[in-house]
């Protein structure tokens, strides 16, 4: 019994009816961004016709309109992660502003030469390259931890990695390469025992699976809106308010004052002291018109529901000859999965399936250092969502099939 | 498998793929070249030796897709023995043909790629071993 139907709500998502190259979409590209409802487009379209203005700074009623439904999609995000209150929400761009912002603005106050911020091997690039910032910079050390044969990541080297040198955790909730899940209790309380902050990278986590930040304990978490059926061009970071009262402001501008002069400015309370410029705001209600859909559904079941496809893919994929599976085959895992066939580069894997209308990713995933280790440079990776169909994962495999066929009778 | 992925992966580009000419490191190469392609990680090293304004020997090694690897290999094949001036204009004829131009004439088997400037996602992995060529004569 399925925990959800994804074929009644595939009616909600017009683009899952278009066709390409002459075969009905395949959508299997979830990872990397997900499709819209109409709920969330239809949010969006009626917030310009009737509520546009900017927000915070009019006394006209469009004005107050737009604040006030902007106010509303943080408090439903903040709701949506079991955030204590929704001060400690800030809008940002996606997942990688968001990280940036906690590297840029905490980590430039808290980290000096020496500290250590500890990572997984599966970090996404988005969790890396701010902190190689900061090592350039104030000469901190990233310390990456490894994962173990079944591609979790090895707590014990983490606890052995873990220092009094260790000013923050950063890791993923859901790694966008293997589908792993973290236990991120369990590191956010590793962190706090030496006095670190734990950090969430939850572009994956987010629209996959129950976010609670207050069970998790964690300090940060990030997400992205176009991952979880909301609009590109926004995002969130959750921080714990007691952390975000303490840090500087990330960009200067607009809304994020107190009081200017020519000489000096004092800056805004949270969380308006880290959202500088007119902020996304149509993109912010379609954002939250997606955690509406979402928690229609209930993230229990989209949870499930990507589980059980995750095994189902992973059982038929596991059975094609010549194909390499990586990550975890048992136990709980999200509904991503990454492989290579034999002999073929998942580019050209990629290019074949699509001519048969199938949408899959290849390449390094902005996640080289982890190709790295898997010793794949490169792979291809099938990542699902709440409307995804056994049918179309027969689709894949079928479709990989004549690909192996194909490329085979040449070598 | 459809008409336009036999089309895009004909024979000669697969076995050029399976087999490649001139793959391998050269000896007293006179240019190396590292090329890279972001968006998808593949690597290349290209490597020529240029006497007299002419390309006696060239190799390349790296890692990538059928056609990253295929044009490598074509690219190879054409450039041997061509003089450096004759190289770049190879090489304008090519990324003009993948940009969707007729392909000129004189581009012989080359021409076989044709069908990537009808396949947006992969122009990166045909040109890979041109622009590295590119980069290794601007000097």
């Amino acid at each position: 019994m399925s925990p959800l139907d994804p074929r009644a709500l595939r009616r909600d998502f017009p683009i899952l009816e278009r066709t390409v190259a002459g075969h009905p979409l395949v959508y299997l590209d979830n990872a990397a961004s997900s499709q819209k409802p109409r709920q969330v487009v239809e949010a969006m379209v009626d917030y310009y016709y009737h509520h546009h203005a900017n927000v915070h700074r009019g006394a006209h009623t469009l004005s107050v309109e737009a604040t006030e439904l902007y106010e509303g999609a943080r408090m439903r995000l903040a709701r949506f992660l079991n955030a204590p209150g929704p001060e400690g929400v800030v809008f940002t761009r996606n997942t990688t502003e968001a990280l940036n912002l906690v590297a840029a603005s905490w980590g430039r106050a808290n980290l000096q030469e020496g500290d250590e911020v500890v990572v997984s091997v599966a970090e996404h690039h988005a969790n890396l390259v701010p902190w190689h910032f900061l090592q350039r910079e104030l000469g901190i050390r990233v310390r990456a931890v490894g994962l173990t044969p079944e591609g979790r990541l090895d707590l014990e080297a983490l606890e052995a990695a873990i220092s009094e040198r260790t000013r923050a955790v950063a890791s993923f909730h859901m790694s966008n390469v293997l589908g792993t899940i973290n236990p991120v209790r369990r590191l956010a309380d590793l962190a706090h025992a030496v006095g670190a902050v734990m950090i969430v990278d939850g572009a994956q986590g987010a629209p996959h699976l129950p976010v609670d930040v207050t069970a998790m304990d964690c300090d940060f978490y990030a997400v992205s809106g176009h991952k979880m059926l909301g609009p590109t061009g926004v995002g969130g970071l959750w921080a714990r308010p007691a952390i975000l009262e303490t840090m500087p402001p990330f960009l200067g501008g607009g809304e994020m004052i107190r009081k200017v002069s020519i000489e000096d400015s004092s800056y805004a309370g949270i969380p308006a002291r880290f959202e500088a410029g007119t902020p996304p705001v149509a993109e912010a209600v379609g954002l939250a018109a997606a955690i509406d859909y979402l928690e229609g559904v209930g993230m229990e079941a989209v949870a499930a529901h990507d589980a059980a496809l995750a095994r189902y893919a992973l059982d038929r994929l596991g059975a094609i000859d010549g194909l390499t599976l990586y990550g975890p085959r048992e136990g709980e895992r999200g509904g991503i999965v990454t492989f290579n066939l034999d002999g073929v580069h998942p580019h050209d894997v990629a290019s074949a399936l699509d001519a048969e209308g199938i949408a899959i990713r290849s390449g390094h995933h902005c996640a080289q250092p982890l190709g790295a280790v898997l010793g794949a440079s490169a792979s291809a990776r099938a990542s699902f969502y709440l409307y995804t169909t056994e049918d179309e994962i027969d689709r894949l495999v079928e479709a990989l099939v004549r690909t192996r066929d194909f490329f085979k009778a040449f070598a | 498998m459809n008409g336009f992925l036999q089309s895009l992966y004909q024979d000669l580009i697969l076995e050029h793929y399976h087999r490649p000419h001139h793959r391998g490191r050269l000896e007293r190469a006179s240019h190396t070249q590292e090329g890279i392609n972001p968006s998808c990680g593949d690597e290349l090293t290209l490597y020529l030796r240029v006497e007299d304004g002419v390309i006696r020997a060239v190799a390349f090694e790296g890692e990538g897709c059928a056609i990253s690897q295929a044009s490598a290999s074509l690219m190879t094949d054409a450039l041997e023995g061509a003089s450096v001036a004759r190289a770049r204009e190879l090489s304008e004829a090519f990324k003009a043909m993948i940009r969707g131009e007729p392909p000129s004439d004189d581009l012989g088997d080359l021409a076989l790629l044709q069908g990537i400037s009808k396949l947006h996602a992969r122009v990166k992995c045909a040109t890979l071993a041109w622009t590295t060529l590119d980069a290794a004569l601007t000097d």
